[in-house]
């Protein structure tokens, strides 16, 4: 490249365009949901029942915890204040570990109950809770995936950070970068309640 | 470059929304535990919709960024409306 | 005829020195020439494959390969024409290369991202070679994959699905990169109306790209899964809905086509002004027109399935929306022909192939009204008619633009002139040869010739010889067209800034256009993009 050339709103908007691919992306998700759930509504509460609620529960409060810390990590640097920028980072970081482990004990949990997709145990279970469970494991494994990258992106942007790479001048990187995660925790607020909490 | 990064936001501000995302959450938690048939999922979507609200225009600093920006949402949300609403005169009237 | 084949400008000025000036170039139009290179490849290997289906149907019977070979080579035909030729086409070649020019910027504005982006397009052309040799060899599911066959085969369908999701992410990055720098990186003067059409239609295009892509995404992601897990989200029995599929694919795949349709529609709008030396008619209809198109488009995907066994409610949903698409893409065929008339027309070989693209539009657009409408669409759904139908458009409209983009822009990015009576005889025989090929096959659809079939019953013989031998001179004119712009590459005359008296900023920096576009000081616009007064073409 040639030109050295600043546009920190470009960038934003960039950024945003492309967290509304990722909208878009967990939407086929959620359309499959939203015809099975018409179809079978019986199945699909009793199928709710089976997962954790506090586990869902616990994760919606650390998720949104998190979102919190990132954003404060934001205006933490935007004021000067390094140190506390960092410790918030890594706090979110830690908050996305423990979101990732209770999961893992969650799912440990459904899956060492013959629960998972493809299993003749769900298979059994009646077509409406296959669709549930089959598109539970599916988004919520998306949305996995995507907390390990956003945490990954975010800790490559905390050691930048403490490197000077990115300063209170220069921060759309971590702008960027908490804008993702707060994508993370918006898919959850809507995952919790259509999967954990139908009646 | 971009000038409403010279006010950063407050911290006390993102706690107060915090505590109303924690409150909504409690809500929304609360009302799924009562019968109202086709309205659950409704008030569900209802309330994650007010706490993804918060989240946009607050946490994600929409509400300081530029028309531009909210045209892009809304057209996102738009289309998305549409890819949901027409795929359902398929489903619902079979 | 000169001798020399080394290109000045961009071709040598690059912060790194030889091949890594290349593989790690964050320059637009270093970019650009790189995708230009491999969608030609591939548009070659495509091309091949379709002149083998074409040579398979020449009689009834088994001529030149089996049933299993005959599916393999239509769905390849399909993948590679359309994730990896057609889609990235003019967007991303000529797309790059003329964007930033256009709008008076140095470059795009993100271009890491814009390199990013090439590379995730290579990475998904080797996985879709990886699917021919590896697994169970070739998909034999034709491109659209549907379900429950798709999640059956013991073809490479997983590895070909991947390689669709990453040329999907490649055109996610473009489309993002695209509308982001159409608001941001404008020179000063250039307002919206005076931004070239072609620019507009980059821009509706990019939204599409970004908005409609990421279904696929999912779409093919859940196509692996169900191969990998087996849960059953398409299976009726298990509570699934195949037709679900449908709707999630063709979400997507419809909006492609106007991805691969409207910068075609674009380069028109840039090629029949210039050769008509007369403003474009109507140019703030042409560029709401072209928003229009992005997002009506985005209404009508289910026309694709009036047979799936979706509600009649639907269909007749979908019928009305697809008439109201077709309106914006009319109003522009009038404003091209509106825009010839009493113009001071000149032949030269972009601008044949820029009526020919009117001419074949309007033909595929007419069959897309029948397609369109239900009640027809019974009975040509899945009929060579449709087949035919979709490529007027997609070759006779994308195809032939890119055609025009490269025999006006090919010039300016290298400085040499091919010669244009050649031009003009490859121009002629692949298009008495397409629409002889095409034209039989849309006849011999409305007789009730199936699609995908690799054998017919006997009343269909004449016609399928007759598009076979249509293939064969298609085959020659495109032959005589790339050799003929390969020699003007290397050995064309040189030109000078403005060989063709156009009014658009590229044609006001050196044949090939410097590292920098503008040189040191950033282009001031004072007129529209069609204003001629004064401008004066250079003689070569």
């Amino acid at each position: 490249m040639s030109i050295e050339h600043r546009d920190d709103t470009g960038d934003r908007f960039g950024m945003w365009l492309f967290l509304y691919t990722e909208v878009i992306l967990f939407s086929g998700l959620f359309i499959l949901y939203a015809v099975s759930l018409s179809k079978f509504p019986e199945q699909f509460s009793e199928a709710s029942h089976k997962l954790n609620i506090y586990f869902g529960t616990i994760n919606t409060l650390v998720l949104l915890t998190s979102s919190l810390t990132i954003a404060l990590a934001l205006s933490a640097l935007q004021m000067g204040r390094k140190k506390q920028c960092l410790i918030l980072c890594w706090t979110t970081i830690g908050l996305a570990i423990v979101f990732l482990i209770n999961k893992y004990f969650e799912w440990s949990a459904e899956i060492g109950h013959g629960i998972y997709p493809g299993s003749e145990q769900l298979a059994e279970m009646g077509p409406g809770v296959a669709a549930f469970f089959n598109l539970y494991y599916f988004t919520a494994g998306l949305h996995g995936l995507h907390v390990f990258i956003g945490a990954t992106l975010i800790a490559v942007v905390a050691v930048m950070t403490a490197k000077d790479k990115v300063t209170s001048e220069r921060f759309t990187l971590l702008e960027n970068s908490a804008l993702y995660w707060h994508l993370v925790d918006l898919v959850w607020i809507f995952v919790f309640p259509l999967y954990y909490l139908i009646l | 470059m971009s000038e409403h990064n010279h006010e950063p936001v407050p911290y006390r501000t993102f706690i107060l929304i915090w505590c109303a995302l924690l409150v909504l959450t409690v809500i929304t938690i609360a009302v799924s535990r009562v019968h109202l048939g086709a309205l659950n999922i409704w008030v569900a979507l209802g309330v994650a919709s007010i706490k993804s609200s918060l989240v946009i225009f607050v946490f994600m600093h929409l509400r300081q960024e530029s028309k531009l920006f909210k045209i892009g949402l809304t057209t996102m949300l738009v289309i998305l409306a549409i890819f949901i609403g027409l795929t359902f005169t398929d489903v619902l009237y079979r | 005829m000169s001798k020399s084949t080394t290109y000045t400008g961009f071709w040598q000025e690059s912060p790194r020195p030889g091949i890594l000036g290349w593989l790690l170039t964050t320059d637009h139009k270093r970019i650009g020439i790189m995708y230009l290179c491999c969608i030609i490849a591939t548009f070659i290997v495509g091309a091949c494959l379709g002149l083998a289906i074409r040579l398979e149907l020449i009689a009834p019977g088994r001529t030149i390969m089996d049933a299993q070979t005959y599916n393999a080579t239509f769905t390849l035909h399909g993948i590679l024409m359309i994730f990896m030729f057609l889609i990235p086409s003019i967007p991303a070649a000529f797309g790059n290369l003329l964007l930033p020019i256009h709008i008076g910027a140095r470059d795009v504005s993100f271009p890491k991202l814009n390199l990013l982006s090439w590379y995730c397009y290579m990475i998904g052309a080797l996985l879709a070679v990886l699917a021919i040799f590896s697994g169970g060899g070739t998909p034999d599911t034709g491109w659209t994959f549907y379900v429950p066959f798709s999640t059956q085969t013991t073809t490479n369908v997983s590895m070909a699905a991947f390689a669709a999701f990453m040329l999907g992410f490649s055109s996610i990055l473009t489309g993002i990169n695209f509308v982001t720098t159409v608001h941001r990186l404008r020179c000063k003067g250039m307002t919206w109306g005076r931004m070239p059409l072609f620019v507009w239609t980059l821009y509706a295009t990019a939204w599409i790209q970004v908005l409609a892509t990421p279904m696929i995404g999912i779409t093919l992601v859940l196509i692996i899964l169900e191969r990998v897990f087996g849960a059953g989200l398409f299976d009726a029995a298990r509570g699934g809905d195949p037709v679900l599929y449908q709707h999630l694919f063709w979400i997507y795949s419809h909006p492609a086509v106007y991805i691969m349709i409207l910068p075609g529609m674009g380069v028109i709008s840039e090629v029949i002004p210039t050769f008509a030396r007369k403003p474009l008619f109507g140019y703030w209809a042409m560029a709401l027109s072209s928003l229009a198109i992005a997002f009506a488009g985005s209404l009508v995907w289910a026309h694709h399935m009036y047979a799936s066994g979706m509600s009649d409610f639907a269909i007749l949903v979908f019928s009305f929306l697809t008439f109201i698409v077709a309106i914006p893409s009319a109003i522009k065929v009038f404003n091209w022909v509106s825009t010839l008339y009493k113009g001071s027309i000149e032949l030269a070989p972009p601008m044949l192939f820029a009526l020919a693209f009117i001419f074949n539009f309007a033909i595929g657009g007419l069959g897309g009204l029948a397609l369109g409408a239900a009640a027809s669409d019974i009975h040509l759904h899945d009929t060579t008619f449709v087949v035919g139908h979709f490529h007027y458009v997609m070759f006779g409209g994308g195809g032939f633009a890119l055609f025009a983009a490269m025999h006006y822009w090919l010039p300016k990015f290298t400085g040499r002139m091919y010669n244009h009576k050649t031009a003009m005889i490859a121009w002629g025989l692949l298009f008495v040869g397409f629409n002889i090929t095409y034209m039989a096959m849309q006849a011999v659809g409305i007789m009730g010739m199936p699609r995908r079939y690799n054998d017919y019953v006997p009343e269909f013989t004449t016609l399928n010889m007759v598009s076979t031998v249509g293939s064969w001179v298609m085959a020659i004119g495109l032959i005589i067209m790339f050799v003929n712009l390969w020699q003007g590459l290397r050995r064309g005359r040189p030109i000078g800034m403005n060989p063709w008296g156009a009014a658009t900023l590229e044609w006001t920096i050196p044949s090939p256009p410097p590292l920098e576009n503008f040189g040191v000081e950033d282009p001031v616009v004072t007129k529209g993009p069609y204003e001629f007064k004064g401008v004066v073409a250079d003689e070569y």
